[in-house]
């Protein structure tokens, strides 16, 4: 099967007074239709640039974007938009993604209004049957964002998404904002609206626990690249890259009994302005070698279990 | 809660029921409604809630720094060490504030004078309080960036040039740079990293351990709450619905909102295709709902709880709890 999203060594660099920031370096990656693919990693590293680069709210700087099999990359005018309807985006932020002077219902009408290819009673109708689907109260549609809680504001966020009936969707830390009782409803709409209708999903985040719940597969990003790619369960059962298992430790446990053995980190993440070529972890792992220092090939080690780094066999 | 409040007479802070309002639009919010908690030395309270709780409203209604206009403490006492800081003249509450009480905010990103080296941010609070002169101050300064590790050299940086995990660190140092008998810590660690947060939640710990300084700990992370405090009371609608030691709250939630809020993380270690979500928003502080102010949204609600307020319930070993299903729900019923 044609995966409806394929990444071949996308790279996305920003110029800076100070040089090149490397926000996204050589990332491979595909989904495959109903899937959620997991991205993880600390603030900075890249993973909401990655997103947004996929489905071109960004220009690559070099690399592949597929789209079930056919080469978006460069694809502008017509195409682009016919590309942009089957790829959607749900923001971190509900109270900064929405026009704060638009109702809730000309948020949610607009995709369609704008693809020109409906009439207004089928509009109407699509609009209605929308805000159902994502559980807004009919009597919400004249509302405007800033009488709307953050939960309520984050289903009009993917009522918007969902419009144009996409292929796939850019998740990018949709949750984040929300308190865990509100958290918990909008997970599971996300999820149950891919089961209808079979929805890609790309889900960025940077919570450890609603990535396992979520996802089929996790890429764990540092610093623009990905260090280490598998199974979510084969993730926290066996983290092989010492990033990942660091990440994974510093989780504070609601269990009081069996706290987290914590590795503490020492330093922050380093700069990913003209970064060296080693690892880009090198300077804060513990394990780190002579060999940590040259550049680092991603390697199979186990069937779909991706790591970079050449330590990875002795370290176990 | 602990043995040391048994013994003694007046434990160390005492918040005896509290009732903050703001007064918005011609509104009356009801943020804080009637607060009972008290804090030992050297021991860590865990204040859990969502947004708009009331939290931070208790924490700023603690160090006085509530806003003028619009905002009135409309009942209580708040005594710290026996003085009671709700009736100190403003001049004397000058003198308490970053001395024995000082906070740590959310956001080290706006916390910090963006035009000040963040070395004189340090030496500031140290001069205002303890006097001495200039370079003691600068010394004290230096010694406590060291100690949040920070290296020294970076003493006259601003704070545009460090990291968020960075600049709380330095918010830290600010608010122990006198040592406090009491911290407030309000989400010191949400705006950080999980690997950052650990370093940051790893030196409070290390420094309060040292001068055996009594914590106020905001969070609406369970996980935070369990690595941290000693005790925890869970807010709902600015009122406290559930208190007790960590073990109580986290081995036997009693509260339906405190089992909602637990069943509502998704699980670190179980494989569930659907969360449960607690159904429902908070309340409108506004417009709270007659009774027990979680019964629309509670599942075991009955009509008993619609229509006074609950009266908190304290079992034989100190666990309170604010419903009165709880026998029944203990149960299983």
């Amino acid at each position: 099967m044609v995966p409806v999203i394929e990444v071949k060594g996308l790279k996305k660099y920003f110029p800076t007074p100070r040089g090149m920031l490397h926000a996204v370096d050589d990332v491979t990656l595909s989904i495959e239709r109903g899937k959620t693919l997991g991205v993880v990693g600390e603030s900075g590293c890249g993973k909401s640039t990655l997103g947004r680069t996929i489905i071109h709210l960004q220009e690559s700087t070099g690399g592949q974007i597929l789209l079930e099999g056919e080469d978006i990359t460069h694809v502008r005018g017509k195409e682009l938009r016919r590309a942009r309807e089957r790829m959607q985006i749900v923001f971190q932020d509900p109270y900064s993604s929405l026009d704060p002077r638009q109702t809730v219902d000309a948020t949610i009408r607009e995709p369609l209004v704008v693809s020109k290819r409906y009439k207004k009673s089928e509009i109407d109708e699509a609009t209605a049957a929308l805000m159902e689907y994502v559980g807004i109260d009919a009597r919400l549609r004249m509302s405007y964002p800033h009488e709307l809680d953050g939960g309520r504001r984050q289903r009009v966020g993917i009522a918007r998404a969902l419009a144009l009936n996409p292929d796939f969707v850019v998740c990018d830390e949709p949750v984040s904002a929300l308190d865990v009782s509100i958290q918990a409803q909008v997970l599971n709409l996300l999820k149950k609206l891919q089961q209808d209708r079979g929805l890609t999903y790309m889900f960025v985040t940077h919570d450890m626990s609603v990535v396992r719940h979520i996802s089929d597969d996790i890429c764990v990003m540092y610093l623009g690249q990905v260090v280490e790619k598998c199974p979510s369960k084969e993730l926290f059962k066996n983290p092989l890259h010492p990033y990942t298992k660091a990440l994974l430790s510093a989780i504070p446990s609601v269990d009081i009994h069996h706290p987290n053995k914590r590795e503490i980190l020492k330093g922050e993440i380093t700069s990913p302005i003209n970064p060296k070529p080693g690892c880009r972890f090198a300077a804060r792992c513990p394990f780190a070698t002579e060999a940590c220092y040259q550049p680092q090939k991603q390697e199979e080690v186990a069937t779909g279990h991706f790591v970079r780094c050449c330590r990875v066999h002795e370290l176990g | 809660m602990s043995e040391q409040s048994k013994n003694t007479t007046a434990p160390f802070l005492e918040v005896k029921d509290l009732a903050v309002e703001y007064y918005s639009g011609g509104k009356v919010i009801h943020a804080v409604n009637g607060v009972n908690l008290t804090l030992e030395k050297g021991k860590t309270l865990g204040l859990v809630g969502e947004t708009g709780a009331g939290k931070t409203t208790i924490a700023k209604s603690i160090l006085r720094i509530l806003p003028d206009v619009g905002a009135k403490v409309a009942n209580g006492q708040i005594s710290l060490d026996g003085q009671n800081l709700l009736s100190l003249p403003e001049h004397e509450m000058r003198k308490i504030r970053g001395n024995k009480i000082s906070m740590i905010f959310q956001d080290p990103m706006t916390a910090l004078n963006p035009v000040q080296t963040v070395g004189d941010q340090i030496a500031e609070a140290v001069r205002l309080h303890n006097g001495g002169n200039k370079r003691q101050a600068e010394e004290r300064a230096e010694e406590m960036l060291k100690m949040v590790g920070i290296s020294a050299d970076r003493y006259y940086e601003y704070p545009h040039q460090f990291s968020g995990g960075m600049k709380q660190r330095v918010v830290i140092a600010i608010a122990l740079a006198c040592n406090p008998d009491l911290l407030l810590a309000d989400e010191p660690t949400t705006a950080l990293d999980v690997t950052i947060q650990a370093q940051v939640l790893d030196l409070i710990a290390e420094l309060r351990q040292k001068y055996n300084t009594a914590m106020l700990l905001i969070t609406h992370d369970m996980g935070v709450v369990a690595t941290t405090c000693d005790d925890v009371a869970v807010i709902y609608a600015g009122n406290i619905i559930e208190y007790g030691t960590k073990e109580q709250i986290f081995d036997h939630p009693t509260h339906p909102y405190t089992i909602g809020l637990f069943a509502a993380i998704p699980s670190m270690s179980e494989d569930e295709e659907w969360l449960h979500p607690i159904e429902g928003l908070p309340p409108d502080p506004a417009a709270l709902p007659e009774g027990c102010a979680f019964h629309p949204r509670c599942p075991y609600a009955t009509e008993e709880c619609k229509k006074q307020p609950i009266a908190m319930q304290i079992t034989k070993d100190g666990h309170q709890c604010r419903c009165c299903c709880m026998e029944q729900i203990a149960k299983g019923e």
